[in-house]
C-alpha cells in the first residue's frame, strides 16, 4: 500500500465496527488518536453506549453500584455514527458489507469484528425462560438479577462455580442471602485454576456459608403453576428449593452471524493472525478484516503458537489497540498481539489474579505464603517451563511472575523466594481435570493450530 | 568507579544536582565495586527488582558487610523497637500493613483522605497567612514557614500526636531519618548510636500516648492501631510502636520535600507556574511528574538477595546488598521521552517517586493530596514569587533529599 491508499483511507475511508462494547470501543479511540479522518460506525445489539461488565457480578449485585451507571470512561472523542440496538446479521466480504438486523447495510473499506460471547444459556430453553431464571452477561442481565436479590429470595441457587458463578455466589452471601452452588467439577474454579487451588475455593465458599454441591449436574428446573422457578432436580437425586436460579455455564462466541460468510469463523471464535487480520475458511488471511476482543482467536508464541481464546478485560483492551494500529498502518509498521494472558476475580473477599494460561500446566508450586491462609502466590509448570502463575490477595508479585513465564523460565523454580512456606518445599500435581469433560467453562481455551477450525461443526445457535 | 560515583553522589556537595551522576551511573545499569553494595540504576531493572519475591527488605538476610567501604547503615533498631514493615518480609509485613491500613485506607476506610480534605486546606490556608502576618514578603523560608510546619501537623492530627510536643519527636525524627543516610564522612559508632537513642525516646514517648490511647481512645490512628481487633488480632505494644514511629518519622520527612521541591521546581519553571494558578487541577499531574523527576525518596539503599539473581546480565549473588536508584530510573531514557524535561502534560507517567510493589508508600493518597492542596494554593496566593537562592541550601540527607531552607520573595499575598 505504498500508492498513498493508506493516506486515502485515513482522510476518507470507511471503517466499520461490529460489537460496541469493550474492545469496540477502545480500538474506535485508537483509531482517531492515529488521526483516522474518515466515517467510523459502531453496530451494537445491545441499546447502550459501550458499558464496562466486570462491576456486573460484583458492585452491581451487592446494590452499591447501578447498572446503568457503568458506562465507561471515554478516553477521547471518537465522532462515530452509532447503530445501537441493531445486530449485525451477515457479512458480504466481496462486496465489503455488513448487513444489520433491519435491513440496513453498512459497507466499509476496514471491518473490525470484535461481537465478543455471550452467556451460554439453560439447555433447556422452556426451562431457562421460567421467571426466575437468570444468566449474567450483559447490563439488563445485571439489573434484573440485582432487583430480584433485593427482592430477598428465600434461597438462591447458582449453577457453574466458575469466576462468574464464584462472584454471584459470594455476592448473595455478601447481602445474607442463602445460595447453593451446583457444580459438575470436583470444585470451584477447578476448569481455570485446577484442583489445588479449587479445594482453596471451596474452603471460601464453604467458609462463607454456601451450600457448595461438587461433582453433581442440575438436571431440569421445576416451575410453579405461574411459571415461577420453584426447585432444581439434581443427578445425584436431590432436589433444591430456589426462587432464584442463576444459569453460570461460561460463554459462547457471536458468530452466527457470520455463517456462510467465508470468513474463518465458529464456535471456537474467529481465527486471526498475530496481527488481528481474520483468516477465511480457506486459512488465507483477510487484508480488511480485522478481529479483537473475546470473540478472536489468535496464535501465541508463548504457548507453541496454538491459537489461544481469551475472555480478558486486559486482553481485549489490549488487542483492540494492536488492531486499530495494524488497520491503519503499512504491513511493515503493524505489531503482533503479544499479550500474556491476565485476569483478575474479586469473591468472598480476596483478590485472584492470574497471568499465563494455568490450564496448560501439570505441576504446581505454591512459592509464597500458604494455602491454609488463602493468601499465596503459586507457579504452574509445563514440561520443565513455567507457564502461568495464580495469586490469592498477593497480586504485587504478579509482574515477577510474568516476567518468569515470559522468558520460559525452568519449572520447579529453582530459587528461594520470600515467604516461602512448608507448602512450597515441592510441587504438587496441578489437577486439572478432563478437558472434554464440560464444567464452567475456562476463560483461556487452547484450540490448536488451524486457523478455519474446521474440526468443530458449525450449527447456528438461533 | 561505580563506587567513586556513588560516593559522589551521597557527598553533600552534589546535593543540589545529583542528575548528572545518576546519567553517568545508568551507562552500566547493575554496577558493583569492591565490596559495594550492587547498584540498580535504570528504571526497568529498578522496576523488575521491586516486584521480585527474591529481594528482601530484611536486614537479617544481608551477609556481613564488615569491610563495606561505605559503612552501610547498622541495624539500629534490632536493640530497641522491632523493625518496621518498612524492613520487614512477608508475612511480617503483609499482616502490620495490612493492620495499619484497616484504619486509614479501602477497603475498611475508603474515606479517610478525601475526608481530610477540608482540614489540609484550612491548614494552608491558615500557614499562608501567617506568612501574611510577619509582614516580611522580601524574605520567605518556605521550609520554615509552610512546607515543614503542614505535613506536620497533618501526620499529627492523623495520629492523633498533639502539636505541641513537636520540638521533642522533631529531633528524635531528624535523627532517625539522617540514620537512613548512608554517610561515608560520619563516625558509624556515633551515627548508629545517636539513632539508637532517638528510637528509644522516640518509642518512649509513643509508648505513653499508646497507654493513653488503650484507656480512652479516639478516632485518631494510635487509638485505632492500639485498640485493633479485626481478622488479624491486635499489634503487640512494641509492634504499635515501631508502626506508629514508622508512619511520624515518613509523615515528617518526605512531604516536606516534595512540597519545596515542587515550589522550587515552578520557580524554575514559570510558565507551569501560571498553568497552575490559571488551573488548580494541573496540580494532579504536576505532583506526579514532580514524583518522577524531583522524588522525596532517592533511592531505597537496604535490600538483600536471597538466591543468586540475573539482572541485565550481572549476577547478584545471595546475600548482597542491593541498592535502587529510584530517582535514576525516573530519568532513564529508555522510559521516558526527554527525561531532563519537566514536562506536567506527559501522557505515560509511571514513575518510581513512590516506589512499587509491596512496599510501595503506605501514605501515597496522603502524600498526594497534601502536595496538590499546597502547590495550588501557593500558586494562587503568591504574588510573582521568585526565588531568592538557587540552588537553595540543601539538608544532608541524599535519601531523603530535598532543600533545608527555601528563601523566596513576593510582591504580595492574596486572600
Amino acid at each position: 500500500m505504498r500508492d498513498g491508499s493508506l493516506e486515502h483511507l485515513k482522510r476518507e475511508g470507511r471503517i466499520v465496527v461490529v460489537g460496541a462494547s469493550l474492545a469496540g470501543l477502545r480500538a474506535a479511540e485508537t483509531m482517531r488518536e492515529k488521526g483516522f479522518a474518515g466515517s467510523l460506525t459502531m453496530i451494537g445489539d445491545e441499546p447502550y453506549e459501550p458499558y464496562d461488565r466486570p462491576p456486573l457480578s460484583k458492585q452491581v449485585l451487592l446494590g452499591n453500584a447501578v447498572a446503568d451507571h457503568t458506562a465507561l470512561p471515554r478516553r477521547r472523542a471518537i465522532d462515530a455514527d452509532w447503530r445501537l440496538g441493531v445486530p449485525a446479521t451477515g457479512l458480504d466480504m466481496a462486496a465489503r458489507r455488513v448487513r444489520l438486523g433491519n435491513g440496513d447495510e453498512v459497507e466499509y473499506d476496514r471491518l473490525l469484528i470484535a461481537t465478543g460471547v455471550r452467556a451460554r444459556p439453560w439447555p433447556n430453553a422452556e426451562e431457562g425462560a421460567l421467571q426466575g431464571v437468570f444468566v449474567l452477561r450483559t447490563r439488563d442481565d445485571g439489573e434484573g438479577l440485582q432487583r430480584a436479590l433485593a427482592a430477598g429470595p428465600r434461597r438462591v441457587l447458582v449453577i457453574g462455580a466458575g469466576f462468574t458463578g464464584s462472584e454471584i455466589a459470594s455476592a448473595c452471601r455478601e447481602r445474607g442471602l442463602d445460595v447453593t452452588v451446583a457444580e459438575r467439577g470436583e470444585a470451584p474454579l477447578v476448569g481455570a485454576l485446577g484442583g489445588v487451588i479449587g479445594e482453596v475455593a471451596a474452603g471460601m465458599h464453604r467458609e462463607n456459608g454456601v451450600d457448595l454441591r461438587t461433582g453433581v449436574m442440575v438436571t431440569s428446573l421445576e416451575s410453579d403453576p405461574s411459571g415461577r422457578v420453584r426447585a432444581a432436580h439434581l443427578s445425584d437425586g436431590s432436589t433444591v428449593e430456589a426462587e432464584v436460579v442463576v444459569v453460570s455455564l461460561g460463554a459462547q462466541r457471536n458468530t452466527e452471524w457470520l455463517a456462510g460468510s467465508g470468513l474463518g469463523a465458529g464456535p471456537r471464535g474467529i481465527a486471526c493472525d498475530a496481527g488481528c487480520r481474520a483468516f477465511d475458511v480457506r486459512g488465507i488471511v483477510t487484508d480488511d478484516i480485522y478481529v479483537a476482543g473475546d470473540v478472536a482467536r489468535s496464535p501465541h508464541a508463548l504457548f507453541g503458537y496454538q491459537f489461544l481464546s481469551l475472555e480478558h478485560w486486559g486482553n481485549a483492551v489490549a488487542q483492540a489497540d494492536t488492531a486499530a494500529h495494524n488497520m491503519l498502518s503499512e504491513s511493515t509498521d503493524r505489531r503482533p498481539h503479544l499479550w500474556v494472558p491476565a485476569f483478575w476475580s474479586s469473591q468472598f473477599g480476596v483478590n485472584i489474579k492470574s497471568v499465563g494460561v494455568p490450564p496448560m500446566g501439570t505441576e504446581i508450586m505454591i512459592t509464597q505464603g500458604s494455602l491454609a491462609e488463602r493468601r499465596f502466590a503459586a507457579v504452574y509448570g509445563y514440561q520443565g517451563r513455567m507457564i502461568a502463575a495464580v495469586t490469592f490477595d498477593n497480586c504485587r508479585w504478579l509482574p515477577f511472575y510474568e516476567q518468569q513465564i515470559e522468558s520460559t523460565a525452568p519449572f520447579p523454580p529453582p530459587f528461594s523466594t520470600v515467604d516461602r512456606r512448608s507448602d512450597g518445599i515441592k510441587p504438587l500435581p496441578a489437577d486439572f481435570p478432563d478437558p472434554s469433560v464440560p464444567t464452567h467453562g475456562p476463560t483461556i481455551t487452547l484450540s490448536g493450530y488451524s486457523p478455519a477450525d474446521r474440526k468443530m461443526t458449525f450449527t447456528p445457535g438461533r | 568507579m561505580t563506587q567513586a560515583i556513588l560516593r559522589e553522589i551521597i557527598a553533600y556537595a552534589n546535593r543540589a544536582n545529583p542528575y548528572p551522576l545518576y546519567e553517568e551511573l545508568r551507562k552500566t545499569p547493575v554496577s558493583q565495586d569492591g565490596d559495594g553494595p550492587y547498584v540498580v540504576s535504570t528504571y526497568y531493572e529498578i522496576h523488575s527488582l521491586l516486584h521480585d519475591p527474591r529481594i528482601s527488605s530484611d536486614a537479617k538476610n544481608l551477609k556481613a558487610t564488615g569491610d563495606d567501604p561505605l559503612g552501610s547503615q547498622s541495624d539500629e533498631e534490632g536493640t530497641t523497637l522491632p523493625p518496621s514493615f518498612l524492613k520487614l518480609d512477608p508475612p511480617d509485613h503483609d499482616r502490620l500493613r495490612r493492620m495499619t491500613n484497616r484504619p486509614f485506607g479501602p477497603p475498611h476506610a475508603p474515606h479517610r483522605v478525601h475526608d481530610m480534605r477540608d482540614e489540609l486546606g484550612g491548614l494552608v490556608t491558615g500557614l499562608i497567612d501567617g506568612i501574611v502576618e510577619t509582614g516580611q514578603l522580601d524574605r520567605i523560608d518556605l521550609v520554615d514557614q509552610f512546607a515543614y510546619p503542614f505535613p506536620v501537623t497533618v501526620i499529627c492530627r492523623l495520629l492523633g500526636v498533639p502539636r505541641e510536643d513537636e520540638p521533642r519527636f522533631h529531633v528524635w525524627a531528624e535523627t532517625l531519618a539522617a540514620s537512613l543516610d548512608p554517610d561515608p564522612d560520619a563516625d558509624p559508632t556515633q551515627h548508629g548510636k545517636g539513632s539508637m537513642d532517638a528510637r528509644m525516646e522516640l518509642g518512649m514517648y509513643l509508648a505513653g500516648l499508646i497507654e493513653e490511647r488503650r484507656k480512652k481512645p479516639g478516632d485518631d490512628m494510635l487509638s485505632q492501631l492500639a485498640t485493633a481487633d479485626g481478622p488479624d488480632g491486635a499489634m503487640t505494644t512494641m509492634e504499635a510502636l515501631s508502626t506508629s514511629a514508622l508512619l511520624l518519622i515518613a509523615g515528617h520527612e518526605t512531604t516536606v520535600n516534595l512540597i519545596t521541591n515542587g515550589m522550587l521546581t515552578l520557580l524554575r519553571h514559570p510558565d507551569v507556574l501560571q498553568r497552575l494558578r490559571d488551573d488548580p487541577d494541573l496540580a494532579v499531574p504536576i505532583v506526579e511528574e514532580l514524583l518522577r523527576y524531583e522524588p522525596p525518596v532517592q533511592l531505597l539503599p537496604q535490600r538483600t538477595t536471597l538466591s543468586d539473581v540475573e539482572v541485565a546480565g550481572v549476577t547478584i549473588p545471595k546475600g548482597a546488598s542491593v541498592w535502587l536508584m529510584l530517582a535514576s530510573g525516573n530519568r532513564d531514557p529508555k522510559r521516558f521521552e526527554d527525561p531532563d524535561r519537566f514536562d506536567p502534560d506527559r501522557k505515560d507517567i509511571q514513575h518510581l517517586g513512590l516506589g512499587s510493589g509491596i512496599h510501595s508508600c503506605f501514605g501515597a493518597p496522603l502524600a498526594r493530596q497534601e502536595a496538590q492542596l499546597a502547590l495550588s494554593e501557593l500558586a494562587r496566593r503568591l504574588e510573582n514569587p521568585r526565588l531568592l537562592e538557587d540552588p537553595p541550601q540543601y539538608r544532608q540527607n541524599a535519601v531523603l533529599r530535598g532543600p533545608r531552607h527555601l528563601p523566596i520573595a513576593c510582591d504580595g499575598i492574596r486572600p
